[in-house]
């Protein structure tokens, strides 16, 4: 992570991608992005990362240009969407939340219609359409139904959609949301090698796993705000200490349990199954708690993680 | 493998030559690909829905034009001259067929594509813009009202129901009544909900096609409700059809055709803005 730093300070003019300013969404009198201000550098895999309606979607919609903006500013690649939407689309691959393939609609049918809608010749597209099976691993697929996919090979072959126009950038909704572990997996490791080419990335999750695996740079977003921006390492190191140590005492008991752990480590989170206690060092946490006469029913030392920084930020667990 | 392209031909360069044209933001010059995309559907899709399209009418022709004809025996038209009834009723089902299967195309298979396939959304998530939508499904709807045209002419002609070589001239109007209904259709059917609403479509249909003038002259009605039934659409594709079949071409035909012209051109616009509404708003 500081080798990414490293590099973008480095470089006295990173190429922007994306920039927005005050960007602002609202439904009648509904705030659904609020003001926000970001800039995404090229070949970065930019997080949006939040809650269920915390904007996200929205911000993604503004970026690849199918929503348009109340008030801010926005650029892609130096362009707006208000005035140069189609064009602005034409830079991008669009990977949507749901599943939005043609069902009526072979697994090549669907990169060669797609393909099309660019204006793409079909001649090009042919050997495209080989590589980009290839990628998205379902060579023996190319003539299946798109209906017939598994959901990981469904979600692999919207990538691969995407990837028709040889966007410069790629933007990901929720990729791997319903996913199992494994197709997970496989997904990671295309989008890895999507970076390797410098395919800037922009990816929403709710999974923090996922955005400590996959973003460079996130914010952290809540209520249609920017609570927070920086690399995982950075938001971690920021907004948490380097252990956290869960105990539970049983549901009823956590919230008396708090008063008296109160001193131990430098801050407390009281969930409702367990309480957190954040601290540079967890052993000697739990020693001081067991010292003091107390008997969790199970604890546990961890290293801080980007779900912690989440709990802290939008105070609240992720329940989806 | 190369996965950013900077070719010539790349979908960037095709986007940014239609920077600074008229309407660039609604319309990227493709509608062929939106019409290519049914193509390949239809190409494993059932073929017998597709030939229901066409059987109707001969259905209705045989029953009605036939069947109840020979109770009616014949009828006269404005000057006195004899017709027979099939010949009368020809051009009408013609007119009909040609809207009833712009009207299905552009509600429920687009409300379909709109709500479940989200095929729209996939559409214009890319450099095209909704004009190219737009006019790509209803190219499509036009190819398909062109080739039940055909065939219906095909087995129309054979009978002597077709009276004039201007007859010739029913196809060319039977697409163009197709292309009036499916602007409209698909701009209204983008206000649709759910299927029940649907219903609503149906039940506007089925009286316009049995009051306008279908299987009788006009004459029979009051003046008032004459005025009323002669404003629609389908009275107007029928009265333009009938002429031609039936060979009375005169200035009337004109206004048929320019009632039509006005339909799609406010029917363009209509469903261009809705789909942008819809989509990219």
């Amino acid at each position: 992570m500081p080798k990414t730093k490293a590099k973008v300070t480095d470089d006295s003019s990173p190429e922007l991608m994306i920039v927005a300013k005050g960007l602002t969404k609202t439904y009648g009198d509904f705030v659904a992005v609020d003001g926000i201000n970001f800039e995404v550098k090229k070949g970065e895999a930019f997080g949006l990362l939040g809650p269920n309606g915390a904007g996200k979607s929205t911000t993604m919609k503004m970026i690849a240009s199918t929503s348009q903006r109340s008030g801010g500013e926005l650029t892609i690649l130096g362009k707006d969407p208000n005035q140069h939407g189609p064009e602005i689309r034409a830079h991008l691959g669009v990977v949507p939340q749901q599943d939005n393939l043609d069902r009526e609609l072979k697994v090549w049918e669907n990169l060669m219609t797609y393909g099309r809608f660019f204006g793409l010749k079909s001649a090009w597209l042919k050997t495209k359409i080989d590589e980009l099976l290839e990628f998205a691993q379902l060579e023996d697929k190319r003539n299946v139904k798109t209906e017939e996919l598994s959901g990981g090979m469904k979600r692999r072959l919207t990538i691969a959609r995407g990837l028709v126009n040889e966007p410069e950038i790629l933007m990901l909704d929720e990729p791997t949301t319903g996913l199992d572990p494994q197709a997970r997996h496989i997904l990671w490791d295309r989008l890895f090698r999507l970076k390797e080419v410098g395919v800037t990335l922009v990816i929403t999750t709710h999974y923090m796993d996922e955005a400590e695996q996959l973003c460079d740079r996130l914010v952290v977003m809540d209520k249609g705000k920017i609570m927070a921006e920086g690399s995982p390492a950075e938001l971690i190191k920021t907004y948490s200490s380097k252990e956290v140590l869960e105990v539970r005492f049983g549901s009823d008991n956590n919230k008396t349990m708090a008063k008296q752990l109160k001193g131990i480590g430098d801050r407390l989170e009281i969930l409702p199954d367990r309480i957190l206690v954040y601290t540079e060092d967890g052993e000697a946490a739990l020693k001081k708690i067991l010292a003091a006469g107390m008997h969790p029913i199970t604890s546990l030392v961890r290293r801080s993680s980007l779900e912690d920084v989440f709990l802290r930020l939008t105070g609240r667990t992720l329940v989806d | 493998m190369s996965l950013i392209n900077t070719g010539v031909d790349s979908a960037i360069a095709i986007a940014e030559r239609r920077r600074g044209k008229l309407g660039a933001a609604l319309f990227a010059g493709r509608p062929e690909s939106v019409f290519l995309r049914n193509v390949y559907a239809l190409k494993s899709s059932n073929w017998l829905v597709v030939l229901s399209g066409f059987v109707e009418p001969v259905f209705y022709l045989l029953a009605f034009g036939y069947g109840l004809g020979k109770l009616i025996g014949g009828i006269t038209d404005a000057s006195g001259n004899p017709i027979p009834y099939a010949a009368y009723i020809a051009p009408a089902l013609l007119a009909t067929s040609a809207m009833n299967g712009a009207i299905y195309d552009s509600t429920w298979n687009v409300f379909f594509k709109m709500h479940f396939g989200k095929i729209y959304q996939a559409m214009l998530s890319t450099s095209l813009g909704p004009l190219d939508v737009a006019m790509g499904e209803i190219g499509w709807a036009l190819a398909r009202g062109f080739i039940y045209a055909v065939g219906f002419m095909a087995v129309v002609t054979p009978m002597g129901l077709i009276r004039s070589w201007w007859g010739l001239m029913a196809i060319p109007a039977a697409v163009l009544i197709a292309f009036g209904f499916a602007s409209v259709g698909m701009g209204i059917t983008s206000y649709l909900k759910n299927f029940h609403q649907m219903d609503w479509v149906n039940f506007f249909m089925l009286p316009m096609f049995l009051f306008s003038g279908t299987f009788y002259s006009l004459s029979v009605y009051p003046d008032w409700l004459r005025t009323i039934i002669e404003a629609l659409p389908l009275y107007q594709a029928i009265a333009m059809i009938r002429g031609f079949t039936l060979g009375y071409v005169d200035g009337a035909l004109v206004g048929h055709i320019l009632y039509f012209v006005v339909m799609i051109v406010l029917g363009l616009l209509f469903t261009t803005k809705r789909l942008r509404a819809l989509f990219l708003s």
